[in-house]
């Protein structure tokens, strides 16, 4: 069964308008991570506000859970797809981190005890419980992040999207963001999209969808992508250091076996080729 | 930063008039303010005096705080008393001041006015001082609840409510940091005349204005993804309920109440 699937979808806004996406066609498995990437402009926040129905195609279709993607059900389907945003502040609804989290529960009529285990366990699970009375403006840019988080796990979605949502975060909450879902998303087997147009942040996926001025320019796997160095940098997009690191050392004649994804493994393929000498 | 939160001056002692139910006190505040126009003589003002220090003593809110609150209202109430001193006429004249004659009457309405411009605000200034933005939303959502029956948006206008105050810190924020930005181009918003002062907000309030707007459409898809649609079945994590504190403290006042009414005059 695929969490998600895009069949030819094409969008613009106006009849008159030019095209934001044309012909997009890709799956997302139930408890997989795929990573969309793109430059600004490429169509890719337009793919996440198609995927619970903040926007309808012009033409093809959507499916969640193999169930097309309609006006009737986007209800249904919001419950199952959440979304996490950019910006911290324009997310957080509620007056406390409780109240934020509650939103989504109270929206969907949950009756008030089943609210507090929900909220008291998808808190515990970004780590977030010691906060739960904080008000918004006493947290950190990641912090309110993670607040957004519990309160889409609350709603227990199948598929989680992250849209840019770590771009308005330092490093380290950036940091902080990832390793979350990840450790959500392997405990509890549900689909995670993040929307990104740093290549950095594509390679903890398991696979990455590139777009193109509106079109699947590739989809691939991140250990493959890093070695398509020239290509990316025509579509605007930075090559990770490491990567960058790699391809130098193969031109000076360092014989690297495998293309490395992150500092550890360039470090590993280097020590272990430094000692088989 | 949090400085700038002096909204509503809540003051957080955790006594037991801030544990009572915020629609409680919104109802005994809103009939006191009514029937204190009743009171007309000693027994009924004393009443009604002794009631609101009792909320002001239990409320453990210090005095020095209540009074430096009040400041701006000292004046009024000042004011209020010396303007019937020398309007009033009635009673019997006391003595000369400078060519005016204090009568007695004036003296003591001035006292009696003053004395009720004073236990209101006292009292209604408890309510913000013992009462959290949120929880006063709550229950004015609540007690609107009735005019729901006439198509009243009560759901919605505690939603913006509740909205407004969650984004006042940040808007806050946004103003000094906008302000800090338009300064260091060169705006100055402290001195020169009071017109160019005010031409000077412009440069402050189109960015302000600009982001508000900007935010409130991206809050609009954020809550949109997270299910909200309007308050059709929706239930509430806050829940309001009316305990035993709160149902001695309406006995309290209605016992108080009516005592004043039974004894003022009645001729």
């Amino acid at each position: 069964m695929h969490a998600i699937e895009f069949r030819n979808v094409s969008f613009r806004y106006e009849e008159d308008q030019p095209y934001v996406l044309r012909n997009v066609s890709f799956q997302v498995e139930t408890g997989e991570w795929l990573a969309i990437i793109g430059h600004n402009g490429s169509g890719k926040s337009t793919i996440a506000k198609l995927m619970n129905g903040l926007l309808f195609p012009s033409e093809g279709e959507i499916f969640i859970n193999d169930i097309p993607l309609t006006e009737e059900n986007i209800w249904e389907i919001r419950s199952q797809v959440g979304m996490v945003f950019q910006n911290p502040d324009n997310q957080f609804v509620g007056t406390t981190v409780r109240d934020d989290v509650a939103f989504g529960l109270e929206n969907r009529g949950v009756p008030r005890a089943e609210m507090m285990e929900r909220i008291t366990s998808s808190l515990e699970q970004v780590r977030m419980h010691d906060y739960l009375l904080h008000e918004p403006y006493r947290l950190s840019g990641g912090q309110k992040q993670r607040v957004a988080i519990a309160g889409v796990l609350a709603i227990s979605p199948r598929v989680i999207i992250l849209d840019e949502a770590t771009a308005m975060l330092d490093p380290l909450g950036r940091k902080e963001i990832l390793d979350t879902v990840h450790r959500v998303q392997a405990e509890q087997q549900i689909g995670l999209i993040t929307i990104t147009h740093d290549l950095n942040e594509v390679m903890q996926a398991e696979r990455v969808l590139v777009m193109n001025d509106g079109e699947v320019w590739m989809t691939t796997v991140p250990r493959e992508l890093v070695k398509k160095q020239t290509e990316l940098q025509q579509i605007g997009l930075d090559v990770p250091f490491v990567s960058q690191l790699a391809h130098a050392l193969q031109k000076l004649g360092v014989p690297l076996t495998e293309e490395p994804i992150d500092h550890e493994e360039l470090l590993d393929t280097l020590w272990t080729l430094h000692s088989r000498k | 930063m949090n400085n700038l939160l002096i909204v509503g001056q809540y003051v957080p002692t955790n006594s037991i008039v801030h544990r009572m139910d915020p629609r409680v006190k919104m109802l005994i505040i809103f009939f006191y303010v009514i029937f204190i126009f009743f009171a007309n003589n000693v027994i009924s003002y004393s009443l009604f005096t002794l009631f609101a220090l009792g909320s002001t003593i239990l409320t453990k809110v210090p005095w020095r705080f209540i009074v430096k609150g009040l400041t701006p209202v000292w004046f009024l109430i000042v004011f209020t008393f010396i303007l019937h001193l020398f309007v009033t006429r009635e009673g019997s004249v006391l003595f000369n001041l400078f060519g005016l004659q204090i009568y007695s009457g004036a003296l003591e309405q001035g006292a009696v006015i003053s004395l009720r411009f004073f236990l209101l605000i006292l009292l209604t200034s408890l309510l913000t001082l013992t009462t959290t933005p949120i929880e006063i939303t709550d229950a004015v959502e609540s007690l609107l609840g009735p005019l729901r029956r006439f198509k009243f948006p009560v759901h919605e206008l505690a939603l913006m409510m509740s909205i407004s105050l969650r984004f006042i810190p940040t808007l806050l924020q946004e103003t000094e940091k906008i302000s800090n930005a338009q300064a260091s181009r060169g705006v100055d918003f402290r001195t020169g005349p009071f017109r160019e002062r005010v031409r000077a907000v412009i440069p402050l309030l189109v960015p302000l204005f600009v982001s508000a707007f900007k935010r409130a459409e991206e809050l609009a898809m954020a809550m949109e993804a997270r299910g909200y649609r309007g308050g059709e079945g929706r239930t509430k994590l806050r829940e309001l309920r009316v305990v035993k504190r709160d149902v001695a403290a309406l006995v309290c006042f209605i016992v108080i109440a009516a005592a004043a009414l039974i004894t003022r005059d009645y001729s």
